[in-house]
């Protein structure tokens, strides 16, 4: 098992290198914008394009990268966006809003998605199941910035509960702050539910057929307690990794939500990097979503063999 | 009786053959065989939910294909015509179904002054933007102004009014012979703007009386309004309709320019000019966006190319997944570490980080689609791939694949006769059920601004989507349209999937029933 993870973390990093490898050549053949339109800041944009080796090589430029960069935590400064300022410390200070925004919608839709995936497993056939399984269905197709739309135009337009916009600002833990991000929670909560739902009502009604289900009926087990002490546990064991997989990824945040509410994250960082050419932004916002991407694909397979110890990862 | 009773000793002659001449065949099978295809086509059309995911899909598919068919006078169509600019944020209506609201119009509170100018189109045109009112000249408590108000019903393709227009000497002509012609009046009388005293109401071209210094009527002491036409100047010879009134004195336009190239600046009526330019009374069944142009086409549009750029990244997955995996599943061993290092390589490199890049550095060479459909293809065959080398696993150690490669078979006839065909079923189910991601990741793209297609004649879902999002509180059906055709696309072809997917799953046959 130790083994199993250190190979999977060491073909992480190697992953990971290779990506910044093609992204570093990708983004160096592009070009860079005329240093002299900078005005005042023209001065120490140049030093530091100095220090970074854009008049050298591109290998050299490769072997800085890594040192500076990888290694060093120094990801350059920002020319278009954040005129002068540093790339890590700008993307820091936007990590919590995308934080908070996601780890609410998680708290919001995980015991939701469960409790109605365990009751449409329970009722399975019956009329609350039907119900249960179109909605989700309908949930899982819908995108998710259509239900966006639709919230802040009933929610927030029409019935006025919550403001259109996510409130600026850093205080993340008042009241005002918190009615602000509703809306946006609700449109992520809404995918995330059906899409737990689907998975915990299919694992568990596969359980729930199952002979040690009868055994366990047979012994004198009622049937609550033989679906909550044998059932749910079993058919959590798919089912939790990828609560888990989620709350890796939650640092990723979801792009088009934020971009919809005003959400001043990373998601919003990425996408005006893109438009405004900020390469510094764009190398470290790519490093970023890769590694938690592949953090997330580790978290869940290693999840595998804590959760149920019958599942012997990397074993042939 | 007692004859017929006597078994054992009955006569040699009385027996005969029951069939002397032919020979008795197996009995044919009443019954066709039912093959793989049919037998999960079968399965397919008992699932009643991916039955109707299937006509309601076919009936996107439909609309998507005929519509820009069918409404080919898309007056945006056009590249250097801008006329559409004037028929902006027009609602939805369908004289079909007019009567359930679908009429363009909308309800809506308007103080006396802008009631007032509403009232003087009517006047001019003889076409009331007040379709109805709910309460007339009320007084708003909660207001400090000491203004009335009005609840209303407007009809937004006649509230635009009058636009003021610079015609050269032909088209002023042509105007008048098409107003001659069909007897609606287009072109109104100029109006003598001298008493207003801003310039904004000087351009206004729905100021035909005489106003306060504010823009609000001044109206006489019967209550109606005071014309200030112009009855002085050139006016390049009207000689067509005129408007009720009218004693010949009027003039209908401001001549401009020299004599050799003189340009008329004419006040035009919106909604009959639509009719003289493009022959059909404005009706636009989606409605109009934000510049005017017509949601239904522009929508049919964008599907269109949703469902192409889909259908051809399905395709282009399908083919190179399925050679990948079936190289990877085929040979095993070390070409299948490789290969597969290769894959699991790929698949870690974000999506949204591969469009970007290939949006960055193709988009200017090869056009922004193909760099869209590259990027989808860079890391969407993997799926493809990976359950093809699966059902590879699973078949190519059978006895038939044996006795076939004894017989003297080839690889590739290995492959693709015997192997192959096994996992057709799955991969067909997954091709299709990557279009509704693809659908989905596009018009995400498109709504992010990542990836840009709108031009004035085409467009997609997600820029609708993100375009529509400003006018969200106020002009709502401008997202509304794209958001339903979205969604049910989304939603049929999931279903169709899944229905497909549980038809081609043999393990799953005799559960239902």
């Amino acid at each position: 098992m130790f083994k199993y993870v250190l190979k999977r973390i060491a073909l992480m990093f190697f992953v990971l290198f290779v990506i910044l490898t093609m992204c570093f050549v990708l983004v160096k053949l592009l070009p860079v914008i005329d240093a002299n339109q900078f005005g005042k800041d023209m001065n120490l944009i140049k030093q530091r394009r100095e220090a970074l080796g854009y008049n050298k090589p591109i290998l050299v430029q490769y072997g800085i990268f890594l040192k500076r960069s990888l290694l060093g935590g120094d990801w350059g400064i920002s020319e278009a966006l954040y005129r002068g300022q540093d790339v890590w410390s700008v993307f820091v200070s936007k990590i919590p809003a995308t934080l908070m925004v996601n780890i609410y919608s998680m708290i919001f839709s995980v015991p939701l998605g469960l409790l109605l995936g365990i009751y449409a497993a329970l009722k399975k056939n019956k009329w609350q199941d039907y119900v249960i399984s179109t909605a989700i269905m309908v949930c899982i197709s819908v995108p998710s910035y259509v239900y966006a739309l639709l919230v802040q135009y009933f929610l927030c337009f029409k019935l006025k509960w919550f403001p259109l916009q996510m409130n600026s600002g850093t205080d993340w833990f008042t009241l005002p702050m918190f009615l602000s991000v509703v809306p946006a929670v609700l449109a992520l909560g809404f995918g995330s539910i059906s899409s737990l739902a689907r998975y915990t009502r299919a694992e568990l009604s596969e359980v729930l057929t199952s002979d040690f289900m009868l055994l366990a009926r047979t012994k004198g087990l009622t049937r609550a307690q033989a679906t909550v002490r044998h059932a749910l546990r079993n058919s959590m064991v798919p089912v939790f990794p990828i609560i888990l997989g989620e709350f890796v990824g939650i640092l990723s945040g979801s792009l088009i939500i934020e971009k919809i509410f005003g959400i001043p994250g990373v998601g919003q960082l990425y996408v005006n990097s893109i438009t405004a050419l900020d390469y510094n932004f764009f190398m470290l916002l790519s490093a970023f979503y890769t590694l938690i991407g592949l953090a997330a694909g580790i978290v869940v397979d290693i999840s595998y063999g804590f959760i149920d110890p019958r599942i012997r990862m990397g074993e042939r | 009786m007692k004859n017929n009773m006597d078994f054992e000793n009955i006569p040699k002659e009385k027996f005969e053959f029951y069939n002397r001449d032919e020979i008795i065949h197996d009995k044919k099978l009443d019954t066709k065989p039912v093959g793989y295809f049919k037998d999960a086509m079968i399965r397919f059309c008992k699932n009643r939910s991916s039955v109707i995911a299937a006509a309601v899909l076919l009936f996107l598919v439909l609309f998507a294909i005929f519509i820009p068919i069918l409404c080919s006078n898309n007056y945006t169509k056009m590249p250097t015509d801008t006329t559409y600019l004037q028929y902006r944020k027009l609602l939805p209506k369908w004289s079909l179904f007019a009567w359930a609201g679908w009429d363009g119009c909308s309800n809506e509170t308007l103080n006396a002054a802008d009631y007032n100018a509403r009232r003087a189109i009517a006047e001019e045109t003889g076409m009331n933007p007040t379709v109805e009112v709910f309460r007339a000249d009320y007084e708003d408590p909660s207001s400090t102004t000491n203004t009335t108000y009005y609840d209303v019903r407007t009809d937004s393709y006649i509230k635009n009014g009058m636009i003021y227009l610079t015609l050269t000497g032909a088209e002023y002509q042509a105007i008048q012979d098409w107003q001659n012609e069909t007897g609606i009046q287009v072109i109104y009388p100029a109006v003598n703007t001298s008493s207003y005293k801003i310039e904004s109401m000087k351009n206004n071209a729905n100021l035909w009386y005489e106003c306060t210094p504010k823009g609000t009527p001044k109206l006489d002491k019967e209550g109606n309004f005071v014309p200030l036409y112009k009855t002085s100047g050139n006016d390049g010879d009207y000689d067509s309709l005129r408007i009720e009134g009218d004693d010949g004195s009027y003039r209908y336009a401001q001549v401009t320019g020299s004599s050799t190239a003189m340009s008329f600046k004419v006040r035009v009526f919106t909604y009959t000019y639509f009719q003289y330019r493009y022959g059909f009374e404005p009706s636009f069944i989606f409605g109009t966006n934000n510049f005017g142009q017509d949601i239904i086409t522009r929508l049919a549009g964008a599907a269109r190319f949703s469902l192409l750029l889909a259908l051809s990244v399905s395709v282009i997955n399908l083919v190179i997944g399925a050679i990948y995996g079936a190289i990877e599943g085929y040979y095993g061993g070390a070409v299948d570490i490789v290969m597969e290092r290769i894959s699991d390589i790929l698949s870690g490199v974000p999506f949204m980080v591969v469009t970007t890049l290939f949006q960055l550095h193709l988009a200017q060479k090869v056009g922004v689609v193909p760099a869209l459909l590259f990027a989808f293809v860079t890391t969407g065959w993997i799926g493809m791939a990976s359950s093809t080398r699966m059902q590879f696993y699973r078949y190519k150690n059978q006895e038939y694949i044996l006795a076939a490669r004894t017989l003297g078979a080839s690889d590739a006839r290995l492959m693709f006769k015997h192997i192959f065909p096994n996992a057709l079923g799955t991969l067909i189910t997954s091709a299709v059920l990557v279009i509704p991601g693809v659908i989905f990741s596009e018009s995400t793209l498109t709504y992010l601004g990542i990836v840009n297609l709108d031009s004035s004649t085409m467009s997609s879902i997600g820029s609708m989507l993100s375009s529509g999002q400003s006018s969200l509180t106020t002009y709502p059906h401008i997202i509304l349209f794209p958001a339903i055709y979205i969604s049910l696309l989304e939603i049929s072809f999931n279903l169709f999937g899944n229905g497909l997917r549980d038809a081609f799953n043999p393990s799953l046959r005799g559960t239902e029933d």
